[in-house]
């Protein structure tokens, strides 16, 4: 699995990579070069969160996590997780670090991708400082506001098929 | 297209740090030096795992930026309304590499040549749940290719259903969209 996975996007990567050479191959250095110095620069944020997590996930004590968003807390606990992740302010390592160490210390699968999902739509962070300098306020209102089934959506169908 | 560059190092990522250091202290001192490094080993070796797949997506994403100029997924995405429109802005974004700093601008761009709000909508939703680029590079390093795959399978359904609700409620509700903010 995890090898099919590897060959799939390395195929990706070489034929998006003749194409790009096609059109240069000076082009084409500098993109990958560029790409490179970007993937370095990612590697201690995102190795700090990954093992962070782990951490935190231990020193949380679990009798804490499992009654709010662990397998058996349901629709409740997948509306918890929903307003934490609306709530959660910053970047990606903020927001994988925290959902991470929930699953690690018992949250339940559709509550940790509830929290994912909700995160992603309503980061406040993003709506303020990136949406709506760019997109007509309106647009933005209307999007917020049907996107609040989506996280519930999202745990159920989790819920329904008992994966992952 | 320049890309912004992201520091190594921010502020919300000084409080990861901090508060990961707090929980490895009291791991080392609660359930001693074994447990300590067992986590630490097991979560080294999921980082690791997932460093070519990082890498790979970077490059895709550097690859994409060049071959899909933002002006052509623009002009892509605002041409189609219907159904149809929904599920070209829903496979556009999940492609369409890079963070807020080039979506929404596209997104902008083509309501602007006159694609309708329901279509922006299904786009944005679609490049925050769906998007390869942030999975692969971001998510996959703290999950696995278990996790993050079923959580984007159940996620599918959703740039649709967001961009049908947002017609429904302009309609419903006679909302103007196209005035100016």
């Amino acid at each position: 699995m995890m090898l099919a996975v590897n060959l799939f996007l390395w195929v990706v990567v070489v034929v998006l990579g003749v194409m790009v050479a096609m059109r240069g191959t000076d082009l084409f250095r500098e993109n990958v070069r560029d790409s490179i110095i970007e993937f370095l620069r990612l590697i201690p944020r995102i190795a700090l969160g990954v093992i962070g997590s782990g951490f935190i996930a231990d020193a949380m004590p679990q009798d804490l996590i499992i009654p709010w968003i662990g397998p058996q807390s349901g629709m409740l606990g997948v509306a918890i997780a929903t307003l934490g992740g609306a709530a959660t302010s910053g970047g990606p390592v903020v927001g994988f670090s925290i959902a991470a160490a929930a699953l690690k210390s018992g949250g339940g699968a559709p509550q940790v991708i509830a929290y994912v999902t909700a995160w992603s739509l309503f980061s406040i962070q993003r709506l303020i400082g990136w949406e709506i300098p760019s997109m007509p306020s309106r647009v933005v209102w209307l999007r917020a506001t049907v996107s609040v089934p989506l996280p519930f959506l999202a745990a159920a169908a989790a819920m329904l098929l008992h994966r992952p | 297209m320049p890309r912004r560059r992201r520091k190594p190092f921010d502020f919300s990522t000084a409080i990861v740090f901090f508060i990961s250091a707090i929980s490895g202290v009291t791991v080392y001192l609660r359930e001693g030096q074994e447990r300590f490094f067992a986590i630490f080993r097991s979560d080294v070796l999921l980082f690791g795992n997932m460093l070519p797949k990082m890498l790979a997506g970077c490059l895709i994403g550097g690859f994409v930026t060049l071959l899909l100029p933002r002006e052509l997924v623009a002009r892509l995405v605002g041409a189609e309304s219907g159904l149809l429109g929904l599920l070209i802005a829903t496979a556009t974004a999940v492609v369409l590499p890079g963070g807020p700093f080039t979506i929404y601008p596209v997104a902008g761009a083509f309501l602007g040549i006159g694609a309708d709000a329901g279509t922006a909508i299904a786009f944005i939703t679609s490049w925050m749940v769906l998007g390869y680029n942030r999975a692969l590079v971001w998510e996959l390093p703290f999950f696995g290719p278990d996790f993050v795959l079923w959580r984007i399978a159940v996620c599918v359904p959703l740039p649709f259903i967001a961009g049908i609700l947002g017609r429904m409620a302009i309609r419903a509700f006679a909302l103007q969209m196209d005035s100016p903010r």
